[in-house]
């Protein structure tokens, strides 16, 4: 005769551990998690990461400051000048210079046309993700394409710009800068529709991504996350407002909010953002002046005097800090990187359990992770 | 019986053999071409050029592809179970090579005419998913095994939905017979009387095939290509044939049963000239179709696969099969087929809407929670 109990032992199941990456398809780089599922439901996820540790911040204090910069391009390479404007900003503000205005409008165009090439990437990465095969990667990437070939006129270099410099810019930009920005607006403009109806709008794109992957704002808070993926809880934290830096706050702009802080809430969020930029860079182009880019008089070598300091400015994927520390002389004795993958990374547990593979994949790639600067 | 084959009186086993040699020679060659034109197709919709190098216009592509996987060696991993593993590509390969028997791609021109031509397709092809199973079970991977697992829920899943279809048809048209069945279209093809039926046709088809949005037990960025993660060289290629063989098959019976095959719309009296442009024009769209629904959707989930399939087109390609039955028994006008059809349809995208627009935060498990059920 079968008892309750041993009926109860026959079914029970074991729960199965795969381990996905370091060489993973949908991980975005080397990023591993090891995944306890029972069947197709995620029980438990171990993330592993360190796989790109390169030193870079013990690097940085080997160097002195303008060497610095290219460093801060290899941290987080699909938003480079975010990423150089915060340690610019460090810099400037242990040196105490002022910045020339048009070197200020400048960098601001620039660093929003960056965060619109590293949100298409993220709509592209996330499409394959989601399981379109390739073509919302394709779609996504001539977007960012065309924005990489106005950087690359520019600062002569497609990937590792280092154009940002601590009292402005390296050199003046090309003479038909502004016509070129106008004509990477208008086809991004084209890109946001294309995007939204290839995937905002599809019926299976939204039943893939509502609902899953859901945290709430306060436990967003609590887990340090920042940028977008905090915003898309309903959060109202976005730097350029709530610490204007720049000429952020002689700009007219909204700062979109997600409700649901789920996956969908997190890509339509990103959208969003790439509409605004375009406001944004829209903005600083009709404020542009001529003049110069650098302050009349810069050091050759730069030395700082003692202090510490912290800056920080709202990359793409979140708080993107420096905390830098001078004894004098002319390298940081500790320089710090404020990683905003890093602390979104921390909730991908809370996020995943309970879900289904799947799920988790997708869950991942809305965090919208560059490996590079989570491991730096 | 019939043994003769272009006019030739042959005996039964040479004939046999010929009809085997013809099956695999055209099917290979077929899969070159039609894998040749979905990277065209493809690279078109995603603003790329596709394959351009290789020969002209890049047509010699598949071919070099072939050859280089002949060439690869044919790994196996140590601790897979050997007789599994080297002989799953096989038993996907053979049921799906068997369809092809009844595809009628001429009046009269078919491999071999079968009465019970339907039920015999319906009954082999779904004999591959045990291959599946095996390659996923053999390869002692465990991606390898979650794709398995999936691809057996999903073909079961989608096999009554599909063969329900093809039932409702062949009521209608009162005939298992293909050839008879494109006959019995006259002037009208079935796909008017039987929208409905259609519809489900290709959706369970396409899940059939694991072709996008239903491509889950592969799924490239979830399980890594899922039964043939371990496959190399000539066994994966097996697969590969095994796959484009499919999508040729179902598009062709599909093209057939509800397009009106080699017949509509110019009448059955046609040369063999205007029946081979009708019947390839019909296929061709139907696999058009697949490979524009594959660069547009994203993938499902498996719960959402299996809920789409148990609680949406089951029940309804159920009732397809009793209205039709009605339809028969009491003698109703043929109209009584188009209006239900179309209203069937139209409660099939209500129903897909409402799924898709259903409330929306589930709050996830919490950590807690799940260390508890497990």
């Amino acid at each position: 005769m079968v008892t309750p109990r041993a009926l109860e032992h026959e079914f029970e199941t074991q729960d199965l551990m795969i381990n996905m990456g370091p060489q993973h398809p949908s991980t975005h780089g080397v990023f591993r998690m090891v995944l306890t599922i029972d069947g197709e439901v995620v029980r438990d996820v171990v993330p592993y990461v360190g796989y790109m540790h390169r030193g870079a911040e013990k690097l940085c204090e080997t160097m002195d400051y303008r060497q610095g910069i290219g460093y801060m391009d290899r941290t987080e390479y699909l938003a480079n000048f975010n990423a150089e404007l915060s340690y610019v900003m460090a810099v400037e503000k242990l040196l105490d210079i002022d910045v020339p205005e048009r070197a200020q409008w400048i960098r601001m165009i620039l660093c929003e046309l960056n965060r619109i090439s590293s949100h298409f990437m993220f709509t592209g990465a996330f499409g394959t993700d989601v399981g379109v095969f390739g073509t919302a990667f394709t779609y996504s990437f001539i977007q960012r394409e065309i924005v990489q070939d106005l950087f690359e006129e520019i600062t002569g270099d497609r990937l590792m710009y280092a154009y940002f410099r601590p009292g402005g810019l390296a050199w003046e930009v090309t003479d038909n800068f502004v016509a070129r920005v106008h004509e990477v607006l208008a086809d991004m403009r084209q890109g946001v529709i294309d995007i939204d109806g290839l995937l905002t709008h599809n019926e299976i794109f939204v039943a893939r991504t509502k609902g899953v992957g859901y945290i709430s704002g306060q436990d967003a808070i609590d887990y340090g996350m920042s940028g977008p993926a905090l915003r898309a809880s309903g959060v109202d934290l976005d730097i350029r407002k709530a610490e204007p830096y720049l000429y952020y706050d002689q700009i007219d702009f909204d700062v979109p909010l997600g409700e649901h802080g789920d996956v969908y809430d997190r890509f339509v969020l990103r959208v969003e953002e790439i509409r605004q930029s375009i406001r944004i860079v829209e903005q600083c182009i009709e404020r542009l002046q001529p003049g110069p880019i650098q302050p009349e008089r810069m050091p050759r070598m730069l030395r700082t005097p003692p202090g510490e300091v912290y800056i920080r400015t709202e990359a793409p994927r979140g708080e993107y800090g420096i905390y830098l520390v001078s004894k004098g002389g002319n390298r940081p004795y500790r320089l710090k990187i404020r990683s905003a993958c890093l602390s979104n990374l921390q909730a991908l547990k809370h996020m995943t359990v309970g879900q289904y593979v799947a799920d988790a994949v997708i869950v991942l790639g809305s965090i919208d992770i560059v490996l590079c600067e989570v491991d730096r | 019986m019939n043994y003769d084959l272009f006019g030739l009186e042959l005996n039964v086993w040479v004939d046999a053999l010929i009809r085997v040699l013809l099956i695999v020679g055209f099917m290979t060659v077929s899969v070159m071409g039609l894998i040749y034109i979905e990277r065209k197709i493809l690279a078109r919709f995603q603003r790329r050029l596709g394959p351009t190098r290789t020969g002209p216009m890049g047509l010699l592509q598949s071919l070099a592809d072939a050859l280089k996987l002949i060439g690869k060696e044919d790994l196996r991993p140590k601790s897979a179970d050997p007789w599994t593993f080297e002989f799953a590509p096989y038993v996907v390969f053979i049921p799906v090579f068997l369809g092809f028997v009844i595809v009628p791609f001429l009046f009269g021109w078919q491999v071999r005419v079968i009465e019970l031509g339907l039920l015999y397709f319906v009954a082999t092809s779904s004999v591959n998913i045990v291959g599946w199973v095996m390659a996923g079970w053999g390869s002692d991977n465990r991606y390898a095994m979650i794709g398995g697992m999936r691809a057996a829920a999903q073909g079961i899943s989608y096999e009554l939905p599909l063969v329900l279809a093809l039932l409702a048809v062949a009521m209608i048209a009162s005939s298992l017979n293909l050839q008879e069945i494109v006959s019995a279209q006259g002037r009208v093809p079935f796909v008017v009387w039987q929208p409905l039926a259609f519809f489900i046709f290709f959706v369970a088809a396409l899940a059939e095939m694991n072709r996008p949005p239903f491509d889950i037990p592969i799924g490239e960025s979830e399980v890594v290509g899922g039964p043939f993660v371990e496959y190399s060289g000539f066994r994966w290629s097996v697969f590969f044939l095994a796959e484009y063989a499919a999508l040729f098959i179902l598009s062709a019976i599909g093209a057939a049963v509800f397009l009106g095959g080699w017949a509509w719309p110019l009448g059955e009296e046609l040369g063999r000239g205007w029946q081979l442009i009708l019947m390839s024009a019909k296929t061709g769209m139907l696999i058009f179709l697949v490979f524009w629904v594959r660069a547009s959707v994203p993938r499902l989930r498996i719960d959402q696969l299996m809920g789409y399939s148990w609680k949406v087109l089951l029940p309804l390609a159920l009732a397809q099969v009793l209205v039709n039955g009605a339809v028969l028994v009491y003698d109703w006008p043929k109209q009584v087929l188009l209006v239900t059809g179309v209203m069937g349809l139209l409660a099939l995208f209500w129903v897909t809407e409402r799924a898709v627009r259903q409330p929306r935060t589930r709050p996830a498990m919490t950590i807690a929670q799940s260390e508890a059920a497990s």
